[in-house]
């Protein structure tokens, strides 16, 4: 049999060179700058700058406020992966059931994923205003005085539920056709052994779902992490104050609208550490223990 | 960013082919809004007013996000002739020596003639340096002043309080009773922290409040504030003050609609408040003060922002900004300023124009702001000079918020701004070594 390749050996590094030069002018270079300033104090403008070695990082590392935003950070990723994961599988089960309008219904459910987080924040905004948000109103029904952008946990709850709404519809997407990628002669086999819807899931449904919902478990905490962005600067509405944020959206009041570049590229370093022990955790720990048909 | 930055200067370029003998500078800008019309406006009247230059506005946002697209754009040698920058990056852009071009030594070099003591006292100092030479062109001036619903202190049978005193035993008992929140305010750190020092004459920071060296220590620590808080969070017990949230627009609208009877705000909302429909008759007063702290009372800080001339260009378009300078000098340009929104005069001038034209007659509110400017100074009335002081600014926020929801006491809250705030200081003189 011919064996298909280059003759050349440059051919194949040619081919890659604007993918490679892709990856260095946009990702390594300003990685490597970014590491290089942490190391830094600089003035803004870029006229002095001192050395000041690892001190950008141990001034973080002993700022009650920063761990204090880093500690919102998990509670933030945990509640919003779980929440949007778990609303996600629930409303695909019960779609994958559906026969009659079920177009109709996975339309309604995904329209969503077209929103972009800031018109997400500034939906949740409205909803959550302060003197006549419908959700607020709500709340007041209930005997809760909803204030957001007052009381911190409030404002926290709204960030929740508007990074969940925002992405419960990728998640369907991917629940869905996971379920429907499951073989129906399994399914009918489960049927025949089995009466119980509940154990029918947990027992067989599940763990084939499992791939999809590793992969993701890791898209949602990266969202959670880091497109929640938008959400967080709309709700704040640009002031920091008293409110909840993460340490993405720190990284940008310090350097964008601080103009500490030493401080905020020390973390962004420290963020950049976080992405790639992700990583690792999920080709290492997990992927051994999951099996893809 | 870089998108726009690539685009604006294409779009310059262009009408750089276009113009002939016109010379072209560009104006950053942070007024949006009506504000941004009343900005183009001034724009345009400058470029019809001669030939020679032809100045372009261009919106970017907020304070903050201009002053970081201009850095951004500065050391990728892009910047524009004409930057807004604000009070509090005013540290930032004056420490940078280099990025700009001082407006006196701009307009001295170009025949303009200048005279620091035509501006009006509260404006003249706060972005000069330290041997008086002014840096930053004053251009939106305002203060923080004291709005009030004419018609709740009617109902409730009190005048506007000139005293802190006044207001908690006599003013705020008496809304209450007519069923209004008494108190509402915008901006903690601006209203209640900068300028209760100044109108209190108290020292805000070391270093001559930060003009004098960078080694500066805040000094916002102190008992009067610290009982100035302690009330405020008594009045919010009591049902006299309201706290909305960090953001301004919140603590305003409760006004416009009605619920609460006196807001601090901005000299400059006059406009703003003036061609809305409010359903009520608003005037406004002097920010009032303790007479446990003063007898005699400062004037406060101008808040707002200036305009910078940008390092770097040529002679022709430093010549042009400074005739667009000149231009908007003129007590003419400045009268109409003052007049579209509320923001004061920045020349004896200017205001004697107002004056004369009985712009005060018509509406007495808007003199209120330039009358509290150019109260009597004191010793540490002329402004403050400190780095990094958006991020000290946002600690304030932040405790203050936690104040006011109860997380924090006032005491714990102060040790931390204090201690927060000196740290960050620390770190900025690093950045100017």
């Amino acid at each position: 049999m011919k064996k298909a390749g280059f003759t050349q050996a440059w051919l194949p590094i040619l081919l890659l060179v604007p993918q490679l030069s892709i990856i260095l002018i946009f990702f390594y270079w300003p990685a490597a700058q970014a590491v290089q300033s942490s190391f830094y104090l600089q003035d803004p403008f870029g006229f002095g700058s001192t050395f000041v070695g690892a001190d950008n990082y141990t001034d973080l590392l002993g700022n009650a406020e920063y761990k204090r935003i880093a500690w919102f950070t998990v509670i933030f990723t945990v509640s919003v992966t779980f929440l949007s994961l778990s609303l996600a599988l629930l409303l695909a089960v019960k779609a994958d059931k559906v026969i009659r309008g079920a177009k109709g219904y996975r339309t309604l459910l995904m329209w969503v994923y077209a929103v972009a987080p800031p018109v997400a924040g500034f939906i949740g905004l409205i909803m959550f205003n302060q003197s006549w948000g419908p959700i607020t109103r709500t709340f007041a029904a209930l005997g809760h005085d909803l204030k957001i952008g007052v009381n911190y946990w409030d404002t926290a709850g709204a960030m929740i539920a508007v990074s969940v709404w925002k992405q419960i519809p990728v998640n369907f997407i991917f629940f869905l056709s996971g379920l429907q990628s499951i073989p129906r002669s399994v399914r009918e086999a489960a049927l025949i052994d089995n009466r119980s819807a509940s154990s029918r899931f947990w027992g067989v449904t599940f763990p084939l779902l499992a791939p999809t919902g590793f992969f993701l478990l890791i898209i949602n905490i990266t969202y959670a992490l880091f497109d929640t962005f938008g959400v967080i600067d709309t709700l704040v509405k640009g002031e920091p104050g008293n409110n909840p944020m993460t340490l993405v959206y720190k990284v940008y009041v310090d350097g964008f609208r601080g103009n500490d570049l030493g401080g905020s590229s020390a973390q962004s370093v420290i963020l950049m550490v976080l992405v790639l022990a992700l990583t690792v955790f999920q080709f290492r720990m997990v992927e051994r223990r999951i099996h893809y048909t | 960013m870089k998108k726009l930055t690539l685009a604006s200067a294409a779009l310059t370029a262009l009408w750089t082919g276009a113009a002939f003998a016109e010379t072209e500078i560009t104006w950053w800008h942070a007024m949006g809004g009506d504000l941004g019309e009343t900005v183009n406006q001034i724009a345009a009247d400058f470029n019809a007013s001669q030939d020679e230059y032809k100045i372009t506005p261009v919106f970017k946002g907020s304070y903050e996000e201009t002053l970081t697209a201009g850095i951004a754009a500065f050391r990728a040698g892009e910047q524009p002739n004409i930057m807004q920058v604000f009070d509090a990056g005013a540290a930032t852009v004056i420490g940078a020596k280099g990025a700009t071009v001082p407006v006196q030594d701009l307009l001295t070099e170009n025949g303009v003639d200048f005279d620091i003591n035509d501006y009006i006292s509260g404006v003249r100092y706060f972005y000069a340096d330290a041997d008086g030479k002014m840096i930053g062109m004053p251009f939106n001036s305002s203060s923080p002043i004291m709005y009030y619903n004419v018609d709740a202190l009617a109902a409730a049978g009190v005048t506007a309080p000139k005293t802190w005193e006044e207001f908690q035993t006599v003013t705020a008992p008496a809304l209450k009773e007519a069923g209004y929140t008494a108190l509402s305010q915008s901006h903690l750190p601006w209203i209640f922290t900068e300028n209760f020092m100044s109108r209190h004459n108290l020292p805000f920071a070391t270093n001559d409040n930060g003009y004098t060296g960078t080694d500066t220590k805040i000094l916002v620590n102190n008992d009067a504030i610290k009982a100035h808080f302690t009330a405020v969070t008594e009045w919010q017990d009591q049902g006299y003050f309201e706290w909305f949230g960090t953001g301004w627009g919140d603590n305003q609208t409760p006004f416009e609609e009605g619920k609460v009877a006196i807001w601090l705000g901005s000299s400059g909302s006059f406009g703003g408040l003036a061609n809305k429909d409010l359903g009520f008759e608003f005037s406004a007063d002097y920010l009032p003060y303790w007479e446990a702290v003063t007898e005699a009372p400062t004037q406060t800080f101008i808040g707002g922002a200036a305009l910078f001339a940008m390092a770097g260009k040529s002679d022709a378009e430093n010549k042009a900004t400074a005739a667009f300078f000149e231009y908007m000098t003129k007590p003419e340009t400045q009268y109409f300023w003052h007049q579209e929104t509320g923001y004061v005069p920045i020349t004896e001038a200017a205001y004697d124009l107002a004056k004369a034209d009985g712009h005060y007659d018509r509406s007495p509110a808007a003199e209120v702001g330039i009358k509290q400017l150019s109260l009597p100074a004191g010793d540490y009335t002329k402004g403050y000079r400190m780095g990094f002081y958006v991020q000290i600014r946002d600690v304030m926020n932040r405790e203050y918020g936690r104040i006011l929801t109860g997380e924090t006491s006032v005491e714990d809250a102060f040790n931390a701004i204090e201690k927060e705030a000196n740290e960050l200081l620390a770190r900025f003189a690093k950045t100017q070594g």
